[in-house]
């Protein structure tokens, strides 16, 4: 395992050295110590290797993240995973604001908690949480899909469009044009492969589904209030 | 636009090491406000008698015979303690109503920063680790402390635009985001009487919960209201005497991270401002819910707002 | 008609209202009969004060000119120094501005490409994200961020020449979008990982950030995804210019890109077009302001944009302190859009050449703001390229030919003291003498 010690080095060095591991690097283990909440860590790497930051993170932590694992050993700060194209991101304490902002595929998972607005406009990432989620989370989410073992906050999947949300426990509130949806076969086989991904032991059957009703796709004067 | 950091604590062996901790967090917020800082501090309680921090551009002419110049003014002994461009006068309570009035006779250069018991604002324009040198803040002591970075968006960087704001005696409020109302919110709290020094949203902000108190609300309960009648963006930290709250709007965009342990509460802008408080890695670490009022008190007995957290 | 009723009374002259005018009825008619406010495309059609009433004094007897035909006027720019180590060298520094693939065809956006490349300047890609025609075509080209983030992605993040995070756009500042189903193809729709054929609906403000303080950190991310390398742009609407223009500088900007209400858009309201934001001319000065009270004015470069038509629309943005200049609309005139050869086709609309803007509904006669491919088949990307390279040469050369008369060797030594006001607006808002005096309403010192 290679050491990066982040106060030694500074961000620039850091992320320098991982963006110049090839695809086909030897170098495939790394970790990243006295992150001390530093933004910017360890975003936009493009190659199979497996970081792991000893620590709680920034804001932006694995932003654009392409084919690379990145754990974080402590807690996420806003906007962590934004963009995650593939790959997978595991978070061990709490995610902050936007986690996995219109992220476009890979995995992230949380296993504390996540704050509001995870997955905002999420467009094709999956994002599994052990705990509960904040406030307007999945708001305009496109694709994708949002699993959520604890509680949901105020104004899920507002304006969400197809992402789908899978929740075990309670809702606070739904979003505009979000609403609670059927549990099909297919769905249960979907949430066990996402949980078995993400390596967290719990029941399909105790989820229930939400998605778009479609009643915003095309505009209708009816609807105004819902704007 | 801002860093904010916060610092309550509850274990009275770190009383003495509290302006240490705060200037440390306070540094690293620099990023979110390089443009001026300030504190306030809950240090000594002065019985019977009440602190004002002053300020003045031209302190050694300002400050050299204040406390004479005003104790001959008001018949009474007055202590002065200058600290570079402010100063702490302490003065015997009955006479609090009338600083105000007799300072702009005698002083009309000096600006009132802060009034309290136990309550002393510092606050300057420039870089937080020059105001934190200046004022000497790592070497304070005290019960809590609130700290300010600030990145001024509409209005002057000006000591007077700085926050900490001073919203009553042993009051204190600092901002980050920006209200949206704030110009019709002065105008109205002008015509109610309330004293408004600058065209800053956040002291419109403080000048409401002034207001809201003055009506008879409880801090909890101005807070409360706050929520619906300040527009925009915000994350507050505000401090009381025994107490030390947090609140943020319902659409909570501004970051904020608290942490807890049995030693202290802290409030960061960004997780980076806590990394160096004692036992960090062991304390309890979440972000405050919007539109929710935390409160924490040094009081036995606080009211069922207070103990909202 | 009769002059008089059948008892021998005059009738009045019909009056019609200078309220209620037959445009505004039929506005009223419109949303009465639909339920739906006017979206359509373009910029703000009311008039407003703008560059045509400012005029350069020229030289004569205390100002020598340069000659026109023999002595170098540069037009030479270079943006994102600052703090990027490949800046943008532009031979000219007037810019395509941002214009989605999505509300553009993939043929016009080639047309875009192959026009300003062959001009020496850059073109701007948009809410939709990179299509590999316009990067192909485009020597240097500048990748919008936006809230939407469209087809965002790191890959084409490191392949632009200049990333720009769009706050907001001079058509309606502080508005998200809403572009209605029918221009989703399947092509855009993939793009934009939306079903197809439904509306879009954008975002006003950014997913993942909020405010100056945030956008540093942002700015810090792109920074490093990108490695330091291209410049960062900050487009803004012309809103509150001094204290946005500051905010982006401290945020750790290259560029401020300020667009007026002048500037078009794909589809937005039409209230918010006509009714919301600053024009033109009344945004830079305040801009230019804040660059210099931080010591930054052409360091950080200022791009200005909305109604810009000709070398004199240049000049005059120059000397104002502009650094260079945008175009959009007048872009899409110059590759054909609003053409009278296709007037027949624009009545069948229900509109006339030159006044049609619905161009989110997908039907333009000109084959550009569609994505039909009937109608995009009408459009040639090779001539629509020689076009626009002919038009940014002709207004290159206006610019300068006006720099020379004010005796200078480069657009950018226009200063505002080369101008003057022909109305009492104008001179408040460049802060420029009325013509034949020494006043402007507002001049320091002068008590108005």
């Amino acid at each position: 395992m290679q050491t990066l010690d982040l106060q030694e080095i500074g961000l620039r060095e850091v992320n320098a050295t991982l963006h110049a591991q090839a695809e086909n690097t030897n170098q495939t283990a790394w970790e990243i110590v006295n992150p001390k909440g530093a933004h910017a860590i360890a975003c936009g790497l493009d190659a199979p290797i497996e970081v792991t930051v000893r620590g709680s993170t920034g804001y932006y932590c694995a932003g654009m993240n392409q084919q690379a694992t990145v754990n974080i050993a402590g807690s996420a700060g806003p906007g962590t995973g934004e963009n995650i194209m593939s790959g997978k991101i595991v978070i061990e304490g709490d995610a902050s604001q936007y986690l996995g902002a219109t992220g476009h595929g890979g995995m992230i998972v949380v296993k504390g908690n996540a704050s509001s607005r995870c997955g905002i406009s999420m467009k094709g990432v999956n994002i599994v949480v052990q705990g509960n989620i904040g406030h307007m989370s999945a708001f305009m989410g496109q694709s994708g899909n949002l699993v959520v073992c604890g509680d949901a906050g105020d104004a899920l999947g507002d304006s969400c469009y197809e992402a789908r949300f899978f929740v075990r426990g309670s809702v606070k509130s739904l979003g505009a044009d979000c609403v609670k949806k059927e549990m099909r076969p297919e769905h249960l086989e979907l949430l066990k492969s996402l949980l078995d991904e993400a390596g967290i032991d719990a029941d399909p059957s105790e989820f229930t589904r939400y998605g778009s009703a479609r009643n915003l796709y095309n505009f209708d004067v009816d609807n105004a209030g819902a704007y | 636009m801002c860093g904010i950091v916060g610092l309550f604590l509850k274990d009275k062996s770190l009383e003495p090491q509290l302006g240490n901790m705060l200037t440390d967090m306070l540094i690293t917020m620099t990023d979110r406000g390089p443009d001026s800082a300030g504190i306030a501090i809950y240090g000594d309680d002065s019985d019977n008698s009440m602190k004002f921090t002053v300020q003045s551009d031209t302190p050694e002419s300002d400050f050299e015979t204040l406390a004479k110049d005003l104790g001959d003014a008001l018949g009474q002994t007055v202590q002065v303690e200058v600290n570079s461009t402010h100063a702490v006068l302490i003065v015997p309570a009955k006479e609090a109503d009338s600083i105000r009035a007799t300072l702009a006779s005698i002083r009309p250069n000096v600006r009132v920063m802060s009034r309290g018991q136990t309550l002393e604002i510092y606050k300057e324009v420039g870089l937080p680790k020059d105001v934190a040198a200046r004022f000497g803040l790592s070497g304070m002591h005290g019960t809590h402390g609130i700290g300010h970075t600030r990145m001024a968006t509409e209005s002057a960087v000006t000591t007077m635009g700085a926050h900490p704001f001073n919203t009553g005696d042993d009051q204190c409020l600092v901002h980050n985001g920006s209200l949206s109302n704030h110009n019709s919110l002065r105008r109205k709290l002008r015509r109610e009487g309330i004293h408004i020094e600058t065209e800053n949203d956040t002291e419109v902000g403080a000048a409401y919960l002034t207001w809201k108190m003055r009506e008879g609300a409880s801090l909890g309960e101005a807070l409360e209201s706050a929520l619906d009648d300040l527009d925009g963006f915000f994350t507050f930290v505000v401090g009381t005497k025994d107490g030390f709250g947090v609140v943020r709007d319902p659409i909570a965009c501004k970051p904020a991270v608290m942490a807890e342990t049995d030693q202290y509460v802290a409030f960061g802008s960004e997780y980076r401002a806590l990394v160096n408080l004692p036992g960090i890695e062991d304390a309890r670490v979440w972000e405050p819910e919007p539109a929710t009022v935390y409160f924490w008190s040094h009081d036995s007995a606080p009211t069922t707002k207070e103990k909202a957290a | 008609m009769n002059s008089h009723d059948s008892k021998g009374i005059p009738h009045t002259t019909p009056r019609q209202s200078a309220t209620f005018t037959q445009d505004v009825n039929s506005d009223i008619r419109r949303a009465a009969a639909t339920g739906i406010y006017d979206i359509r495309g373009g910029g703000a059609k009311r008039k407003v004060p703008s560059f045509d009433d400012l005029l350069f004094m020229g030289a004569s007897i205390s100002r020598y000119p340069l000659e026109g035909y023999r002595e170098k006027c540069e037009t030479s720019v270079t943006i994102g120094g600052l703090h990027a180590s490949n800046p943008i060298e532009l031979d000219i520094p007037i810019t395509i501005a941002g214009m989605s693939f999505g509300a553009l065809s993939g043929p016009a956006k080639e047309a875009l490409g192959r026009g300003a490349s062959a001009a020496g300047t850059s073109t701007t890609t948009g809410d939709g994200g990179m299509t590999p025609e316009e990067r192909g075509h485009s020597s240097k080209l500048v990748y919008q961020y936006l809230p939407s983030r469209y087809g965002m992605n790191p890959n084409d993040l490191r392949k632009a020449d200049a990333i720009e995070i769009v706050v907001g756009q001079g058509a309606k500042p502080g508005g998200g979008g809403m572009l209605l189903g029918q221009k989703i193809s399947d092509r855009v729709a993939e793009m934009r990982n939306l079903p197809k054929g439904i509306d879009q609906r954008s975002a006003c403000r950014h997913p993942d950030w909020t405010g100056p303080d945030d956008l540093e950190i942002k700015i810090l991310e792109l920074r490093e995804i990108t490695g330091w390398k291209v410049p960062i742009y900050v487009k803004v609407a012309g809103a509150r210019p001094y204290y946005d223009t500051t905010l982006a500088v401290k945020a750790g900007a290259d560029a401020v890109v300020l667009d007026g209400m002048q500037g078009g858009t794909a589809a937005t309201q039409d209230v918010f077009i006509e009714h919301v934001g600053l024009p033109t001319l009344a945004i830079v000065r305040p801009a230019v302001q804040a660059l210099q009270d931080l010591g930054m004015h052409r360091k950080v470069q200022l791009i200005l944009s909305g109604g810009i038509r000709s070398g004199a629309d240049v000049a005059k943005a120059m000397a104002l302190g502009a650094d260079a200049v945008a175009i959009g609309t007048a872009a899409l005139i110059a590759l054909g859009d609003n053409d009278p050869k296709w007037e027949s086709e624009y009545n069948k609309l229900g509109t006339t050449a030159g006044a049609y803007d619905d161009w989110h509904e997908g039907m333009d006669p000109a084959g550009i703001t569609t994505q039909d491919p009937d109608l995009m088949a009408r459009f040639d990307p090779i001539e629509g390229g020689r076009r626009l390279k002919n038009y940014l040469k002709v207004m290159t050369l206006e610019a300068q030919t006006i720099a020379r008369a004010c005796g200078k060797n480069h657009l950018h030594n226009l200063e505002p003291e080369d101008l003057v006001a022909l109305t009492m607006e104008a001179a408040a808002m460049a802060r420029v003498p009325l013509a034949g005096t020494e006043w402007y309403p507002g001049k320091p010192g002068t008590g108005y």
